[in-house]
């Protein structure tokens, strides 16, 4: 589903990406670890189609697809991305049901699906806000203004099941939250689960891959990944910390 | 007195031989309403003295009138009142509402177009002249008494020479269901017109009203519209103002609106402006007595070489008054706007609260905003804030919105209409609401496409 090749990304002329290399195939969870610096949400971002991040050298392919070669974030989307935010940000005034509506019929048209009626969508909304236990207040307010930490993120997962990517990507989607939003935000995650779709974690602590079992974990170091494992990777990290990570050579073939 | 330019000697001249055409023509004395002329002539006096406003009077410091000075211009024509069906007036009207209509064509009334239907008792809803003509006591107690043209040279202007427009006398006690919409339709074509319409509102004391004046063109010509508007607002009345500028983007547009406010009264208004080559609005009220709530709210989106200025003034005469302002402005292209907001505070108005909030959107870097709120304030138990400011549209927010899959230029829309929407959302007369959400969606689309 993705391939990642040798990728380096730049910001702020700042390399952070020096050459990654990452296979993702459907059906399956990948948990993207590491400390913080290692670039972990730079590759989600990137990913994204965040134009704050150059891409330097690389290439990643997407279900066949050149995905550098869709500069526009709403491209990748529309293709089946979608980006969990870290820090979902407010916009005051858009309410969340317009905002709901135009992505998702944006999304549907470029899939050639209809669009929505008011009454199909209503009856969408209500069947995927029992999923992640939203309240259904927050269909008057703005996208994401006021929301509690908590509420941010389980938005984020709402709206992901709303979309139903191929890819979801979910940048730090753990932290901040206490361990009962981290439960419904990981009970969410493993519901939309299929075999057709896939999910790249990217956190920082061991913690929610209690919750979301990974069929392999990467650990991120100076821009590379250092180290791939199993779920017990995690744990490993967990006991160890990060310190003796940064101590490891780039395997062999890795990165530039 | 001030010394004058060559040219602004020249256009304060023209004004005043027009001024000695048009008072030949009015009735004379003797037939009731010689209380008039003197008004106009008082007017006109000022007038002359005070000469057109240049960019050196602080009033008028970011705002050139010397186009509109120098506009050689004819008093709009009754005759084109013929001109307009009822068809051509439907797109202005607040439509599927049953709403009471006085509708003014250059100026003149037209009552083929207008619709008054039925009234509560004792309400009046007719044209100025016809009240003027009638001698009603009403409108010789409270006309030009609340708008001053000491010092206000569009003013004195309008007091010279208004021929025609709305007067609303509300009993007290009386509630009006049905929005009044007050429609100034100006027929732009080659020659430019000069009115200058004056309206004329008494809510009586626990009284309600809902009134919309809009102002709008069918013709993209040049064209000086000067209105007055006086509201007077009795004790515990509620009054909801609307007032909408939909006008020629050539119109010379500048308007004046003086609430006049009693005890434990409500008087809210809205103010949406799309400008024209020179937009000026001054909405100024009075709280001259206890316990009154006031709030002066404003939208404007202007683009292209488009100058847009507001200004107003919440004057706290009285303790334990709120005043709630709240202008958010959208500038496009080499456009070019100007809010100015004055609160006065007097060294009676202990327990005042005044609030005022100016926010602007640059949605170009040729695009200019001078905003500056201007606080006087003599009593010492007051809270007052005031807060403005200007910007661009959140990157972050368009990225996040385009992460979901929303294309560009829809995000931008959708930030834009943001910008506005808790104003707009604001307003209660459904068709008003949609009418103008609408017109704002078109105008974004169109500047978009200049843009690009």
């Amino acid at each position: 589903m993705l391939e990642i090749r040798n990728l380096h990304a730049k910001v702020d002329n700042n390399e952070i990406l020096k050459g990654i290399d990452l296979q993702v195939n459907a059906g399956e969870v990948h948990a993207i670890m590491g400390p913080n610096g290692s670039g972990k949400s730079t590759l989600a971002q990137v990913l994204a189609g965040n134009g704050n991040y150059e891409v330097t050298e690389g290439e990643v392919t997407f279900q066949g697809q050149d995905l550098l070669a869709m500069e526009d974030p709403e491209q990748r989307a529309q293709a089946g991305i979608f980006m969990a935010f870290q820090y979902p940000v407010e916009i005051p005034g858009v309410n969340t049901q317009v905002f709901l509506r135009a992505a998702l019929n944006a999304v549907r048209k470029s899939r050639d699906e209809e669009e929505l009626d008011a009454a199909q969508f209503q009856a969408l909304l209500r069947q995927k806000m029992k999923l992640v236990e939203i309240d259904p207040s927050f269909r008057n307010r703005s996208v994401n203004e006021g929301f509690s930490g908590g509420e941010k993120k389980r938005f984020e997962i709402f709206q992901m099941a709303l979309l139903e990517p191929k890819l979801a990507i979910l940048d730090e989607t753990d932290s901040g939250l206490d361990i009962d939003a981290l439960r419904i935000v990981a009970n969410g995650v493993n519901a939309l689960k299929t075999p057709e779709n896939a999910t790249i974690v990217v956190t920082h602590y061991q913690r929610l891959l209690d919750y979301i079992v990974p069929d392999y974990v990467h650990v991120l170091s100076k821009g590379r990944i250092v180290k791939s494992g199993g779920k017990e990777l995690a744990l490993e990290l967990e006991a160890r910390g990060y310190d003796w990570i940064k101590e490891l050579e780039v395997p062999a073939g890795a990165g530039a | 007195m001030r010394t004058l330019t060559k040219t602004a000697t020249d256009a304060r001249d023209r004004y005043l031989d027009a001024f000695r055409t048009f008072e030949a023509m009015q009735p004379q004395n003797g037939d009731g309403i010689s209380w008039l002329r003197e008004l106009r002539t008082t007017a006109s006096r000022r007038f002359e003295e005070l000469g057109f406003p240049t960019t050196r009077d602080e009033e008028w410091k970011y705002t050139d009138i010397s186009p509109i000075a120098n506009l050689i211009g004819s008093p709009a024509d009754a005759a084109q009142v013929q001109g307009l069906s009822a068809s051509d007036v439907e797109p202005f009207t607040l439509q599927g509402l049953d709403a009471l209509r006085l509708v003014f064509v250059n100026g003149h009334y037209a009552e083929a177009l207008s619709s008054v239907g039925t009234l509560p008792k004792g309400v009046v809803l007719s044209s100025l002249a016809a009240a003027i003509r009638s001698d009603s006591p009403v409108v010789r107690s409270h006309l030009a008494q609340y708008a001053s043209f000491e010092n206000h040279t569009f003013v004195a202007l309008n007091t010279a020479f208004f021929q025609d427009g709305a007067f609303l006398y509300v009993p007290d006690n009386t509630v009006v269901e049905t929005p009044i919409q007050l429609l100034f339709i100006t027929t732009s074509g080659e020659t430019a017109t000069i009115a200058h319409p004056r309206n004329l509102i008494v809510a009586g004391a626990n009284s309600q009203v809902t009134l919309v004046e809009s102002y709008v063109s069918t013709g993209q010509g040049t064209y000086f519209n000067n209105p007055v508007t006086e509201v007077v607002v009795n004790k515990n009345a509620t009054f909801r103002h609307h007032k909408v500028q939909l006008e020629s983007e050539q119109a010379y547009h500048i308007a004046t609106m003086q609430v006049q406010q009693a005890r434990d009264c409500q008087f809210a208004s809205l103010a949406v402006s799309f400008g024209g080559s020179i937009a000026r609005y001054d909405a100024n009220a009075v709280m001259a007595d206890q316990g009154i709530e006031c709030t002066l709210n404003g939208v404007y989106l202007v683009a292209g070489q488009q100058h847009i200025d507001n200004h107003t003034v919440m004057d706290h005469a009285q303790p334990h008054c709120n005043s709630h302002e709240n202008y958010a402005g959208i500038l496009d292209g080499q456009a070019r706007g100007v809010f100015n907001g004055k609160i006065f505070v007097r060294e009676d108005a202990q327990k005042t609260d005044a609030k005022q909030s100016n926010r602007n959107l640059l949605l170009s870097p040729n695009a200019v905003i001078n905003t500056k709120p201007q606080l006087e304030i003599f009593a010492d138990d007051v809270k007052c804030t005031h807060g403005a400011t200007i910007g661009q549209l959140d990157e972050d927010a368009i990225f996040y919105l385009r992460a979901r899959g929303i294309d560009k230029e829809e995000a931008r829309d959708m930030l834009v209409h943001a910008f506005a929407s808790d104003l707009l959302t604001d307003i209660q007369i459904e068709p008003l609401r949609q009418q103008l959400e609408q017109e704002l969606h078109t105008r974004l689309a169109r500047n978009r496409q200049i843009r690009e």
